[in-house]
């Protein structure tokens, strides 16, 4: 670790790093080194292999919105035809695409892009996607590839409509890996370094390790971890999982947690009333609205399943490529509604929830249109209460904190019946 | 009525009744239907049992029951689907054939509301690999043995390929009215056009090429005479109900090539000939497909085939039949949007919402785009 690191809290650690991650990128740009802009769960590891710079759009766009610059990027996506029933970490990408495409044509900085809020982060040289939370990626991305003219590497991981995963499924993957290493030595001009790839791989591990020791301490009674907490921290499983920047971080923030379960020290201050499952994305503008609201309530999130898809473990010395492939496509929204509904339950077990909140997502189709299904099958399973609300991850226009306060308030009340029961 | 009008009627008709267009062809073989949704489902596969493929496109239902299970910015297509599914629509097909390349069908695909059993299987979307008609063989397999199973037959690869001959013939006619209806909008008007391609999905195939022949043998011995009106390409998954295609028609706009996933989409590529074996072949079909919304493409060919399609047919202007909240669609827009800009070829984006029953919107823009044309 770098001396100036040293002493630091795990939260300094986040935002040193998620700087720095930043930083990285411009000075590679600055350098003439090359960018890429990637999928937040697209395989990085090849890439970074390669020694290339990656950026990441949607936890790019998630900072935008919490910082409530959305809606002029929207704006500008808008104008040159976006529909607002595309995604809008999708939308937001766009307006800045566009944005720091016309200050590398005219050489001047829009006026939208200086005032922005956003992190400064440069344009790609390449861009990687992969479809295992959405096919909105592919789109987004084909788009990203045309309008900037540049190469666009794709990892097509098949909706996995049976269960388990197919062998024949993992040989496709592990085969457009393959593809995809080559592709890079084409655009590199050098050969995949397969050496620098293992001890990449063994980071990523690390990085995830560490990450899945954090996400367990909410299984404890009162937990000393809010969920909220991983919403913020996710920034860097999905930017730097394969740098030791995740690893570092995380560690220090599952060591923190620990000594506060030893020494008693919880969320709550031990004063949680109730304690539930949040189904989707955080509603990124309304991130404190949504926090407090619950807080308020004495309802604590223990159970989150969006943080969960980046438990990419693998085995990293598997040279056929099969078990990195299965992790990146086994993520549980890109499998059928019974290995859906499982993963989740064990979240709401596991959490020891008393309660489901669903985020009914505008801008997400695929984390929507099952809520319905999913959330009758585990009421049915658990007995446990639900409520739905509309919201969207980025575009403040589409949630309303009334309906959400209404919503979780009801909630409130069903599980503390329940509990008095 | 003279025998092209006939023939026409006759393509309306099955259109307007799917369901006796479905209990004739059970009358007749003793067989009955696998329904198909949208898109791409290897329809050869179903023909070579016997039994009738059904296209499963929507309908033009008020939605009520669907809103239980889909929220209001589902696609217009799915939305009446689902309606069709609660109201049991669909419970007398054998089976429903679900493909899944966009986020709204992998969800459909996991909540079939019908009493049919549901098989599903996924496109591959890195499409340029080898690796990716491997895989497609292999969903392709299943898909054969779970339609074999509930269905009770054997598929023979001999089965399989004279079905793929006969799709291959009816795309190839299909492909050849198009251009007929190019030249003759005065016979074939939007909604007659229509009726012929949306007859395909309710008719066994051979039947359908036979009576497709028919009319352009009929057509052909006219003379082609000038079209006073406009010419137009229409883009977008689907042009419905005739209530929108009657706009068209009224205020003279023929249509000269299409690029909607439920009429041209569906004829674009055929199976070729080869060594391999045929499931390996119809795997190819999509390997080959380009030009739409739903098959990935880093390269996003779809403006230039658009341009080049104004190019064949010296059309006046593309209409983009834009479906309600379909993001892959929508996705596209943007950039052939630019596209056609920077070369000045015209455009209008429609909304196309199959519950519609009115259309004065669309009918004011439409017309005050063809007077500024
Ligand atoms: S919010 Fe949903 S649609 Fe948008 S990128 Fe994420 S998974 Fe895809
Ligand atoms: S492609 Fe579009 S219209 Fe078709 S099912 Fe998907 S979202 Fe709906």
């Amino acid at each position: 670790m770098s001396v100036t690191t040293e002493g630091m809290k795990a939260k300094e650690l986040l935002a040193y790093y998620q700087a720095k991650a930043d930083q990285d990128a411009r000075d590679a740009k600055a350098r003439g080194d090359l960018v890429c802009w990637s999928a937040s769960v697209a395989p990085p590891e090849f890439c970074v292999t390669m020694g290339i710079a990656m950026v990441y759009p949607e936890t790019h766009a998630a900072g935008i919105g919490a910082k409530k610059g959305a809606l002029d990027m929207l704006e500008v996506a808008d104008r040159k035809g976006y529909s607002i029933d595309c995604c809008s970490y999708g939308r937001v990408n766009m307006g800045y695409m566009e944005l720091l495409k016309e200050q590398a044509i005219t050489g001047k900085t829009p006026e939208v892009l200086a005032n922005s809020p956003a992190a400064k982060v440069p344009l790609p040289d390449l861009v990687i996607t992969c479809n295992n939370i959405c096919n909105t990626l592919l789109k987004w991305y084909e788009n990203l590839a045309v309008e900037l003219d540049i190469p666009c590497i794709v990892i097509d991981v098949p909706f996995n409509h049976t269960m388990p995963i197919p062998e024949y499924a993992k040989s496709y993957i592990a085969d457009q890996f393959r593809n995809a290493i080559s592709q890079l030595e084409v655009i590199c001009g050098r050969p995949f370094d397969y050496k620098k790839f293992q001890e990449v791989r063994e980071q990523t591990q690390r990085s995830v390790y560490q990450w899945n020791r954090i996400a367990k301490m909410s299984h404890y009674k009162p937990s000393p971890l809010n969920c909220f907490d991983l919403f913020n921290y996710m920034a860097l499983i999905v930017a730097c999982r394969s740098l030791d920047y995740a690893e570092i971080t995380f560690k220090k923030f599952a060591d923190e947690l620990e000594e506060n379960l030893k020494a008693g020290v919880y969320a709550f201050k031990g004063a949680e009333k109730t304690r539930v499952t949040w189904e989707g994305i955080a509603v990124w503008p309304y991130l404190g609205h949504t926090f407090k609201s619950l807080k308020a309530l004495g309802t604590i999130m223990t159970g989150s399943a969006y943080p969960g898809l980046w438990d990419l473990s693998y085995d990293a010395h598997d040279e056929s490529l099969h078990s990195m492939a299965e992790a990146y496509t086994r993520i549980y929204i890109n499998t059928c509604l019974e290995n859906k509904v499982n993963v989740l339950l064990n979240i709401v077990n596991n959490g020891q929830c008393d309660g489901i909140v669903y985020h009914l997502n505008r801008s997400c189709k695929l984390m929507s249109f099952l809520n319905v299904e999913t959330a009758e099958i585990i009421k049915e399973k658990t007995g446990l209460p639900y409520v739905q609300f509309d919201g969207d991850q980025t575009d403040p226009r589409n949630f309303a904190p009334a309906q959400f306060d209404t919503r979780v308030q009801a909630l409130a009340e069903m599980m503390e019946a329940n509990m008095a029961e | 009525m003279s025998k092209v009008e006939t023939i026409l009627k006759q393509f309306a008709d099955v259109a307007a009744n799917p369901k006796k267009a479905m209990d004739d062809y059970t009358a007749e073989t003793g067989k009955g239907a696998v329904g198909i949704l949208p898109y791409y489902a290897p329809e050869e596969l179903v023909h070579a049992t016997g039994y009738l493929p059904m296209g499963i496109w929507g309908g033009n239902k008020s939605i009520s029951k669907a809103r239980t299970y889909l929220p209001a910015f589902a696609c217009s297509i799915m939305q009446q689907v689902m309606e069709l599914q609660c109201e049991g629509a669909y419970d007398d097909l054998k089976a429903v054939i679900i493909s899944v390349p966009c986020d709204t069908l992998k969800c459909l695909s996991q909540k079939w509301k019908g009493t049919s059993p549901v098989i599903v299987f996924t496109h591959p979307q890195n499409r340029g690999l080898e690796a990716a008609n491997q895989f497609l063989v292999q969903e392709y397999k299943i898909l054969k043995t779970k339609l074999e199973k509930i269905l009770g037959v054997t598929i023979t690869n001999a089965d399989i390929e004279a079905s793929i001959k006969v799709y291959n013939e009816n795309r190839a006619i299909m492909r050849e009215f198009v251009k007929v209806a190019a030249d003759y909008p005065q016979v074939i008007d939007p909604i007659a056009r229509h009726a012929v391609f949306k007859a395909r999905m309710f008719m066994e195939k051979s039947k359908h090429t036979a009576l497709v022949k028919e009319l352009l043998e009929e057509i052909k011995a006219m003379p082609i005479e000038p079209w006073t009106g406009k010419k137009v390409i229409v883009t977008g998954i689907l042009a419905e109900p005739n209530g929108l295609l009657e706009i068209f028609k009224e205020f003279g706009l023929a249509i000269v090539d299409d690029d909607l996933a439920q009429e041209s989409r569906q004829i674009r590529v055929d199976v070729l000939d080869g060594e391999e074996g045929p499931l390996y072949r119809l795997a190819k079909v999509w390997q080959n497909m380009y030009g739409c919304s739903l098959a990935t493409d880093t390269k996003k060919v779809r403006g230039k085939m658009l341009m080049n399609k104004v190019a064949q047919t010296d059309a006046d202007a593309v209409i983009v039949a834009m479906m309600k909240f379909c993001d892959p669609e929508e996705w596209d827009y943007p950039v052939y949007y630019r596209q056609f800009e920077e070369k000045g070829i015209k455009s209008l984006m429609i909304e196309v919402d199959q519950e519609a029953q009115s259309f004065e919107q669309i009918k004011t823009r439409i017309q005050s785009f063809v007077e500024n044309m």
